[in-house]
């Protein structure tokens, strides 16, 4: 690093610099605009370069996320899937809340359609902390920028962790279960497990928002599980679309279906009295009535959408 | 805590080594102690002010008549060695840590003087995996516990502690899990990886680090002799770095190495030293641990003078400053 001559150096700040205005021009911005966001992204760089950002405990970076993670998803937001977003009046403004969504579409591409909803929709553009599978954290670059954007461990303790430092925290019971199911079973909720995310509700006395998302279930639809393959990658489920594994890597790029999603009417979970969180039947009711609101939204949104990809 | 539980006579193990050295140094400085008693294997090269060494193996029967002969009534056990190194090897070092706590906690169990027991634990007892929760706090066991090594010596350490603790529930008991002990003279298998020309690091992955100050380190455990008992407690600085952050703070090249077995890995371990970092290591610079520090303000009332970037940047302030530590006595810590 100290072979590097200051004038080489310069130049190489200067060829950057001229990169990102010919960049930010050919995305239609002129002017003090241009200059603007041309200064922003090298504070960025210059932020990472020198570790000059923050990193929570469970390793978000808000810093990375709403300058490099959000605004790459954001076109795939409005111009390829058309989010249409409702009900977000129903996430708290500020405080713990937990959102409980329907999981699908073979790649879970709907935990981050669901984050840039809550982002851009909400009035204080509120984070989304998200719980995922122990094996994203496993998997090299897809651990580490899970954690960065704002995933943790699916866990009680860090469920609950969250919800207690006033989070909005967002689950997708159906796990794998969810995502890894075929297109004829689309639309269908698969089990809500134990309801472990209705129990950790509960102790944080949290209201659970049920989340409901069409569009999702066709960005790749799954004919078949090679499950023989899945066994021998360690991997959840290996999906057989019209498009993957035919066509290689250019498989995975998700069908510009029309996506909706519906944020319900808040569950209170603060009324139901000392250790209502320990109880079973307490907590399958609340979980069941969820689940119901979910299916029955789907159900509705789905006779709202004129066509899959319109 | 009441008056009661003043220190009067100290016995500190492990002193040859620094941190303990200089929880000796700070003890002996008060003068409400009467005596601070070191023992190690090793004569410490390092000054103990009032301190007094006696030569003894923590793993001899030797111990419990210097405890009764001296009157002992506040043990405080730093002699868990983290690398194999420090000890002489990982047999000498696994006997040290195992048998040498499993001996010390039998002698204070016998004694009548004992008072209070203060042992410096790691949090590396929590392991590091992509399944364990993102932060533990003391309740918690890790999904999968370190199965060799220094963490697997510290757990069963701690099991012969809560043993005692068990048998004797009068004797106050404070075990520290401390987080990475970092700073401008320890020197761990942690700083020596940071101190390498180019940093190897393990592919796709960045783990949550979290570090100690060695000051604090040493501080918390002085805090821990007179201040309120409290268990099990998690010691750390506030605040965490990611890997990524901490290769951009301490302005070194990296490069991407794939773990496990490997053309490309092994050539790297060997080009770049990698070798003597081991697994556990690797596993929390891959996944990382954060451990919760509540208990450590509200119970125990200590707080850290470093946060966990402040801690690192001391170290690489000194690193920079090109002190490099070799006049100083290897160190414990991870």
């Amino acid at each position: 690093m100290s072979g590097v001559r200051e004038s080489d150096l310069e130049q190489a700040v200067m060829v950057l610099i001229k990169g990102l205005r010919a960049a930010g021009a050919a995305t239609g911005l002129v002017g003090d605009e241009l200059d603007e966001s041309v200064a922003q992204t090298l504070a960025f760089l210059r932020r990472r370069l020198t570790g000059d950002y923050t990193v929570d405990e469970f390793g978000y970076d808000a810093d990375f996320t709403e300058h490099v993670a959000l605004p790459l998803l954001r076109p795939l937001y409005r111009s390829w899937f058309r989010v249409e977003v409702r009900g977000i009046e129903n996430l708290p403004a500020e405080g713990g809340g937990l959102v409980v969504a329907n999981h699908s579409g073979t790649i879970a591409i709907d935990s981050l359609m669901t984050q840039l909803a809550v982002h851009d929709e909400t009035p204080g553009h509120r984070s989304l902390r998200m719980l995922g599978a122990d094996l994203v954290f496993a998997s090299p670059m897809v651990g580490p920028v899970a954690r960065k954007t704002g995933s943790t461990l699916a866990t009680s303790a860090d469920a609950q962790r969250l919800l207690d430092e006033g989070h909005l925290v967002g689950v997708w019971p159906e796990g794998f279960k969810g995502v890894g199911k075929l297109y004829k079973d689309r639309y269908r909720l698969q089990r809500f497990g134990r309801g472990g995310f209705v129990a950790a509700a509960l102790r944080a006395e949290v209201p659970i928002i049920p989340c409901s998302i069409v569009g999702a279930e066709e960005v790749a639809p799954m004919l078949a599980n090679a499950a023989p393959l899945a066994r021998l990658l360690g991997l959840p489920y290996f999906p057989v679309t019209p498009t993957f594994p035919w066509l290689g890597p250019l498989g995975l790029l998700p069908l510009p279906s029309k996506w909706l999603i519906e944020f319900g009417a808040p569950i209170r979970t603060d009324d139901r009295g000392e250790g209502a969180s320990e109880d079973p039947a307490v907590v399958f009711e609340i979980s069941d009535r969820v689940r119901e609101t979910i299916q029955h939204t789907l159900y509705n949104l789905l006779r709202d959408r004129r066509s899959v990809f319109f | 805590m009441d008056e009661a539980a003043h220190p009067r006579v100290v016995l500190v193990t492990g002193v040859a080594r620094d941190l303990a050295g200089r929880v000796v140094r700070r003890l002996a400085e008060d003068p409400s102690i009467e005596r601070v008693i070191g023992v190690d294997l090793v004569p410490p090269k390092h000054p103990m002010g009032r301190g007094e060494y006696v030569r003894a193996d923590v793993r001899s029967p030797l111990l419990a008549r210097l405890i009764t002969q001296a009157g002992v009534d506040t043990v405080v056990h730093m002699g868990v060695i983290a690398t194999p190194r420090d000890a002489g090897g990982r047999v000498v070092q696994k006997d040290i840590n195992v048998l040498g706590t499993m001996q010390l906690m039998a002698a204070c169990q016998k004694s009548a003087s004992v008072r209070r027991v203060v042992v410096k634990s790691t949090a590396g007892v929590y392991g590091s995996s992509p399944r364990d929760p993102a932060v533990f706090t003391e309740e918690m066991t890790a999904k999968q516990l370190p199965r060799s090594g220094f963490p697997h010596d510290s757990m069963e350490a701690e099991s012969y502690v809560r043993g005692l603790s068990r048998r004797r529930p009068d004797i106050d008991i404070t075990m520290l899990r401390m987080a990475n002990v970092i700073g401008p003279s320890i020197r761990t298998v942690l700083t020596d990886y940071f101190r390498m020309p180019v940093l190897p690091v393990p592919f796709g992955q960045q783990g949550r680090l979290q570090f100690l100050h060695e000051d604090d380190a040493v501080a918390a455990v002085v805090h821990a002799t007179s201040g309120p008992v409290v268990g099990t407690v998690n010691v750390a600085g506030d605040g965490v770095l990611s890997l990524g952050q901490a290769i951009a703070l301490s302005r070194r090249p990296w490069l991407p190495v794939v773990t496990g077995a490997g053309g490309l890995s092994l050539w790297a371990t060997r080009r770049l030293g990698w070798a003597a970092l081991p697994a556990d290591h690797l596993a929390f610079l891959s996944y990382g641990r954060v451990i919760d520090t509540q208990r450590m303000r509200k119970e125990l009332g200590f707080a850290p003078a470093y946060t966990t970037r402040g801690a690192f940047e001391s170290f690489l302030a000194a690193r920079r400053a090109g002190d490099r530590p070799e006049q100083q006595p290897v160190e414990e810590g991870q």
